[in-house]
């Protein structure tokens, strides 16, 4: 078997174990298992990669160097990738994934560079059996120049918008607000029509690199113009859709390289990340094209001030313990206030407390609850919080009716009733947690301000809700101090 | 001269593997491609939310997988740039892979109540 035969085995096995290690990632106990085997695989690929012809040939010719410099690359890029993973705080974890996923998409892009950049020179070189290859590859719209337009655009389109993305989750004064120009459907039409322009000038010009690295430029106004009018609770739709994005500009550069094993584990994780987009995208009741382009109709707003007049019931901390001292059941519903009051830790004890009087106490999640898929599930984890009682929410909201007290953290749109009554809503229709349904709400927030959606709540002024205006944090080890 | 075609032909016949005709390949690229999306969507049909956030760090890791693109033409040394750019790309790369798979180890553990 020739040595390119080995190689490519060990391709195909590294893809086997990534599929392997999709499958087990689904299941929460084969889920460490799953990593470790995707690890694996990606190792397998890694070594079989230094055996390949170009580097076997350019270390013959230029003795052992190449693969020092090789291992000198994955060496300070693997202490940065460790580094990072280490010491970034849990909380941050969607800033955290947002910002790797771009590296993959930066990469992608400078792998097709490269290529190109390599292949031009190559057809102008000595040996003609290599210059013919070359030659053939630049051909106008042949694979090679296809997927090198295309990895260059999804690459760079994939980098700006996590760096946005990253910005907005870590919440840089600067992007704080989102991008509303009137003119940016414009802007992005104009963006639109030059890369399809530069699209076609790379396929029908390969070896005039400089319309690739313009393609670059625009794919990167292209990622930032995307990504800045998109609202914070809308973030995990797109840290969904970027990561489909890096694997895809992955699978194109597999293309451009004529390499399996790339277009398998790109495409693996295009799909995946189309499939979370496509759950996200349900658990709010909205088009993929309705986040993207939409943002959020604010026409029908109606004032705040109608609603709540007069109907809020402000309490203090001493008068919602003495209505949980009563409680046999309750329900703690986090949103993504909890993550930014950090109260993951003073939630747990509040269900210590409540659990030692004999209560039952669980939570309710909401699949867009915080900031990117999940992002509740690790922050309660994070305070030892067992996962049995975090509860899914087709799962949990026909117990509300029975559910004596429903503690509602920092959560806003994903428990306003208006979703299922007021159909002129620009929630109407977005499946919400039914707290309302509990014999009392509590709502621990720091104001009566709007969630993101920008509408106000009709559940602040029901009945059976009562009011606690303070920061998460606080408030909640205020009220274990009053419950014991 | 029987030597040069003991040379030539097995020379020429070697090309004429090498160089695949480019349509072919971009087919079976294509179908690569397709059959993997295929495999990627029936695979992760049903994701418990717990595991999204793992899902997508873990997935993050493995669309890393460009460093084996960015290794082969960093170490081939074929032009100035083309090494500069691949060796950016490996470190990126790497990043990406080592960053999302340790991420998404540390983020499993806490699931785990086991190991505490």
């Amino acid at each position: 078997m020739s040595s390119q035969a080995w190689i490519n085995l060990a391709y195909l096995t590294a893809s086997m174990l990534f599929i392997v290690a999709f499958k087990l990632m689904t299941g929460p106990r084969t889920a460490v298992k799953g990593n470790y085997l995707g690890a694996a695989g990606m190792a397998i690929a890694i070594l079989a990669a230094c055996f390949e012809k170009p580097i076997v040939q350019s270390v013959a010719a230029n003795g052992a160097w190449p693969l020092v410099m090789l291992g000198v690359a994955c060496l300070i890029g693997g202490v940065i990738g460790a580094m990072m993973a280490i010491r970034y705080p849990m909380t941050g974890m969607p800033q955290m994934v947002a910002l790797l996923n771009g590296f993959g998409g930066a990469a992608s892009v400078l792998v097709a560079g490269a290529e190109l950049a390599s292949t031009c020179n190559l057809a102008f070189c000595n040996d003609p059996g290599k210059a013919a290859m070359a030659t053939t590859s630049l051909a106008p719209w042949t694979q090679f120049a296809i997927a090198t337009a295309l990895t260059g655009l999804i690459g760079a389109v994939t980098f700006w918008g996590s760096l946005v993305a990253f910005a907005k989750l870590e919440e840089l004064p600067r992007f704080k607000k989102a991008w509303t120009d009137p003119n940016r459907h414009w802007i992005n039409a104009g963006l639109a029509i030059a890369t399809l322009l530069l699209i076609w000038g790379v396929c029908a010009n390969p070896s005039w690199t400089l319309l690739y690295w313009l393609l670059v430029i625009v794919g990167s106004a292209l990622g930032c113009t995307l990504t800045l009018p998109i609202g914070g609770a809308d973030m995990p739709v797109v840290i969904c859709l970027l990561n489909s994005y890096s694997g895809l500009a992955a699978a194109a550069a597999g293309f451009v390289i004529d390499n399996s094993v790339l277009v398998i584990a790109g495409s693996l994780v295009g799909a995946s990340g189309l499939i979370l987009t496509a759950i996200m995208c349900k658990a709010m009741n909205r088009s993929l094209v309705g986040v993207l382009f939409g943002g959020l109709g604010t026409t029908a707003v109606v004032s705040g001030d109608d609603i709540y007049a007069g109907k809020i019931k402000s309490v203090s901390a001493e008068e919602i313990a003495m209505v949980l001292e009563g409680a046999e059941r309750v329900v703690i519903v986090p949103g993504y206030g909890l993550a930014v009051a950090q109260a993951q830790h003073a939630v747990r004890e509040l269900a210590n407390a409540l659990e030692k009087r004999g209560c039952t106490v669980e939570y309710a999640i909401h699949p867009v609850a915080g900031r990117m898929p999940g992002h509740m599930n690790v922050l309660l984890a994070e305070a030892d919080i067992p996962y049995e009682k975090l509860r899914e929410m087709d799962d949990i909201n026909p117990t509300f009716p029975e559910t004596d007290v429903a503690i509602v953290i920092g959560a806003n749109d994903v428990v306003n009733p208006a979703a299922r009554t007021d159909p002129k809503s620009p929630i109407a229709g977005m499946p919400i947690l039914d707290v309302d349904k509990a014999k009392t709400v509590v709502v621990v927030k720091r104001s009566l301000s709007p969630g993101f959606a920008g509408i106000p709540n009709p559940l602040f002024a029901a009945d059976n809700t009562l009011m606690y205006f303070a920061d998460g944090k606080k408030a909640i080890l205020d009220l274990t101090n009053a419950l014991q | 001269m029987p030597h040069m075609t003991h040379l030539v032909l097995p020379q020429l016949f070697a090309d004429a593997v090498a160089v695949e005709d480019p349509a072919s390949r971009f087919i079976r690229l294509l179908t690569v491609f397709l059959l993997a999306m295929w495999v990627g969507f029936e695979v992760i049909t049903k994701v418990p939310q717990r595991l999204h956030t793992p899902l997508t760090s873990g997935s993050n890791a493995i669309s890393g997988i460009t460093v084996v693109g960015a290794l082969v033409v960093a170490g081939a040394l074929s032009t100035g740039v083309s090494t500069l750019l691949g060796f950016l790309a490996v470190v990126l790369a790497m990043i990406n892979v080592v960053g999302g798979f340790v991420v998404t180890h540390r983020m499993l553990e806490m699931f785990n109540p086991k190991k505490k």
